[in-house]
């Protein structure tokens, strides 16, 4: 397809083979280490679940013992393998078994790494089995009922009560909404353990659990058959849980997960090399399971300027584009994120907006890419919101976006009403329907605003690429590059759980997933 | 006989403005959990009655189609207000712009005003802070980490208020700002005392200047909930730092 905004491929490529070495360049750092949250991971694929009487996850109480024992650098899947060979127990029961004090993992005989994992290995298969099964049901659902038509809408519910939000999200669905996404509560991006069961009360949102996803998927399901559209659910594989959330997402079929490293480090300052290594095994399991993994850039403009910091997410998107490579992500389950957050004050903020947008599509062709609504210059005037967002609907069915997050005339107020989320639905519908071809129809003018704007933006990108290049992502991050925000190294949470594999280290689950690739 | 061509406004008895002067005009939007159809209108009109609404109009209903009806209505107002009698309370500075807040801090506190802020609590949105703090500032308007002589802290969202004040005992703050950007359920309230009663029990809220700001929050309700003062839309930086800094000299703690 000809380009219209005259972009030149050589450029495109030297930004990306320069993000494609940014990335393997990080991704020796992580094959070098694990996490407890990617130990923990391997438990619950293994089957660990459940809490102890304190409401402790069990597949915490298992890591944290190997990990005081100084066993984690061997990997939990070598103890649990091992312990099932000395024990014959299953991981459940010996997870259980340590959770009563009963037992001390890492003391008991000890067999040589092969034979652990030949032991472990069918239990490996068997959850693999169950994410393959719930693969094949999307699948058999998209093939029989059908989605909506692209930009999908996606909306969010966060009543904070998760039978509320059935309600909300069967209302939404029935509107047109086509994926719902759960806003977690407040902070549960800080907490190194995943809550456990269905839960009723949360701020700002609902507890993501694994009971929690599974009582969603149910409901759209049902309200999908009814509606004749597969309703996609959509989570967060983000923060200090992110491969944990990845593998519950898999096993209760969720099919868009928001998962970026650096949306951890610059916003939820969270570790960085925690972070990186946690995203790693996080995207083997969404590029395995099919779901689509949402980036973040879209944030870097609510804290920097959207016309000046345009390339940063364009940077940004080629890093996450690379590390989704590395996983194993097919291009289709890349949700690159961007948004529409230009100051409403700028003349010509529309066509500067639009450029970007229809940049993005280029660039990443076949990319899920997903389009953040206007947050930061929404004032409380609902009526001009709902322009602005009528703007940012237009950009979209222009450019081609594949996921649409519906802005909320009521944004900056509260958390959507009911009739908020019908608005911005009729909204949306409106517009995609009315100007569905647009983006067929119009080419730009050669050497217009439209079409400079993107190659500055470019051309800003593949330079700022090479800076990291040489500089090393760590301290391109350091600096502040990314969003305004600086983050040391050392800092942020979640440090402590970082550790360096032995040469025995194995996850069982990581070579299979990659296809016998890596 | 005289007479004018419109009628005048009386400020005792003040009611909405459609295109004629007390005609009551008001619209509303709202959802009733009820099936859409002619007896759902009629409840969204009695409604509209008890409200204080004479003649409402259901001038748009839609089925929400989960047995909830979405409605807007128009009435006229039968209600007024005296606005002769209506006193606020306001921050009461003279707001000094970026420079003469400097010349302020050389003038009268001859050392740096340390100021801590963060979105706390449920809050994921950094908008209000940034807005006040961030060099860049929001509309043209510089942030607090451009003032020659103020160093600004910004934590942020979602901040813990244990974490936030930990921090202000860290560096020594001046004041801590806090912001409020999105609400659910009034949670932003119990947020804001939560902070004070922190703050009481640390025996701190007497060592700083506690500011609080949001689109949800004027200076009353501010002061209600036992904060120095409120911010509400339409507030900048220059006036979060002058108010800080007049406050900071009148307590004597230049």
């Amino acid at each position: 397809m000809k380009s219209k905004l005259n972009l030149d491929p050589k450029i495109i490529d030297s930004a990306r083979s320069c993000a494609g070495r940014i990335a393997e360049s990080m991704q020796q750092f992580i094959d070098r280490h694990t996490t407890v949250s990617t130990e923990r991971t391997v438990l619950r694929l293994l089957g660990v679940d459940g809490v102890d009487d304190v409401e402790t996850p069990l597949p915490n109480i298992v890591v944290d013992q190997i990990k005081d024992a100084g066993g984690l650098s061997r990997g939990v899947a070598y103890w649990m393998g091992n312990a099932m060979i000395q024990t014959g127990l299953s991981p459940q029961e010996i997870a259980e078994k340590i959770a009563d004090g009963q037992l001390r993992i890492t003391e008991l005989d000890t067999v040589p790494p092969k034979e652990a994992e030949e032991k472990i290995m069918p239990v490996v298969l068997e959850a693999l089995e169950k994410i393959k099964a719930q693969t094949a049901k999307r699948e058999q659902y998209l093939s029989t009922i059908g989605e909506g038509k692209k930009p999908y809408l996606y909306v969010i519910v966060a009543t904070g009560n998760i039978y509320e939000d059935v309600v909300q999200a069967q209302a939404a669905a029935r509107q047109g909404a086509d994926i719902i996404a759960v806003i977690r509560t407040t902070a549960q991006s800080l907490l190194d353990y995943v809550p456990y069961g269905p839960t009723t009360e949360g701020f700002g949102g609902t507890y993501a659990t694994q009971e929690n996803f599974r009582i969603m998927r149910k409901a759209l399901d049902e309200v999908g058959e009814e509606v004749g559209r597969y309703i996609r659910l959509c989570n967060y594989s983000s923060g200090m849980c992110m491969p944990e959330i990845a593998a519950m997402g898999a096993l209760e079929r969720l099919d868009v997960m928001l998962n970026d490293a650096l949306y951890g480090i610059l916003f939820r300052d969270i570790n960085m090399q925690r972070t990186l290594v946690d995203q790693y095994f996080s995207r083997v399991i969404i590029g395995y399971c099919g779901s689509m993994f949402n980036s973040g850039e879209d944030n870097y403009l609510t804290t920097d300027d959207a016309y000046e910091a345009a390339h940063t997410v364009l940077a940004s998107q080629f890093i996450n584009e690379q590390f989704a490579v590395l996983a194993n992500i097919k291009e289709e389950q890349m949700g690159l994120g961007h948004a529409f957050e230009m100051d409403p004050d700028i003349e010509n903020g529309f066509l500067y907006e639009l450029s970007q947008a229809i940049m993005a599509r280029e660039i990443f062709p076949k990319a899920s890419l997903k389009y953040m609504p206007p947050t930061k210059f929404m004032t409380g005037n609902i009526f001009k919101g709902q322009i602005q967002d009528a703007l940012f609907n237009l950009v979209a069915v222009w450019s081609g976006q594949s996921l649409q997050l519906l802005g909320m005339l009521t944004e900056a107020i509260h958390t959507p009403h009911m009739h908020d989320r019908y608005l911005s639905i009729e909204n949306a519908s409106y517009i995609f329907n009315n100007a569905r071809s647009i983006g067929e129809e119009v080419e730009f003018k050669e050497g217009g605003i439209i079409q400079s704007r993107a190659q500055n933006v470019l051309a800003e990108a593949d330079k700022l690429l090479h800076e990291i290049e040489e500089e090393g992502l760590f301290s391109t991050i350091e600096q502040g590059k990314f969003g305004g925000v600086k983050r040391p190294r050392d800092g942020g949470k979640g440090l402590e759980g970082v550790c360096v594999k032995d040469e025995d280290y194995f996850n069982p689950f990581i070579p299979i997933m990659m296809g016998g690739a890596k | 006989m005289t007479q004018t061509a419109i009628a005048k406004v009386d400020l005792k008895n003040v009611k909405p403005y459609g295109d004629t002067m007390n005609d009551g005009m008001m619209e509303l939007a709202f959802t009733l959990p009820v099936p859409h159809g002619e007896e759902a209108s009629e409840a969204a009109k009695i409604l509209a009655r008890k409200m204080g609404l004479d003649e409402p109009n259901v001038v748009y209903s839609k089925d929400m189609d989960s047995g909830f009806t979405f409605f807007v209505v128009y009435g006229k107002c039968q209600h007024t207000v005296d606005y002769t009698t209506i006193k606020v309370t306001k921050v009461e500075v003279d707001i000094m712009d970026r420079l003469e807040c400097a010349q302020y801090i050389k003038d009268n506190i001859k050392r740096d005003v340390v100021i801590v802020g963060a979105s706390t609590g449920t809050d994921a949105h950094t908008v209000g802070i940034d807005a006040i703090m961030n060099m860049k500032g929001f509309h043209g308007h510089f942030g607090l980490e451009r003032y020659e002589g103020i160093e600004a802290i910004n934590m942020g969202s979602q901040v813990p208020n244990e974490v936030l004040i930990e921090k202000a005992k860290e560096v020594g703050a001046d004041a801590i700002l806090v912001s409020q950007t999105v609400t659910q359920k009034d949670v932003h309230v119990q947020n804001l005392t939560n902070m004070v009663e922190l703050l009481e029990a640390e025996g701190m809220r007497d060592k700083v200047i506690l500011v609080c700001g949001g689109p949800r929050i004027s200076h009353e309700l501010a002061q209600e909930l036992g904060y120095d003062a409120g911010f509400g839309a339409h507030t900048y930086a220059e006036h979060v730092a002058s108010f800080v800094l007049t406050e900071l000299v009148n307590r004597g703690r230049a």
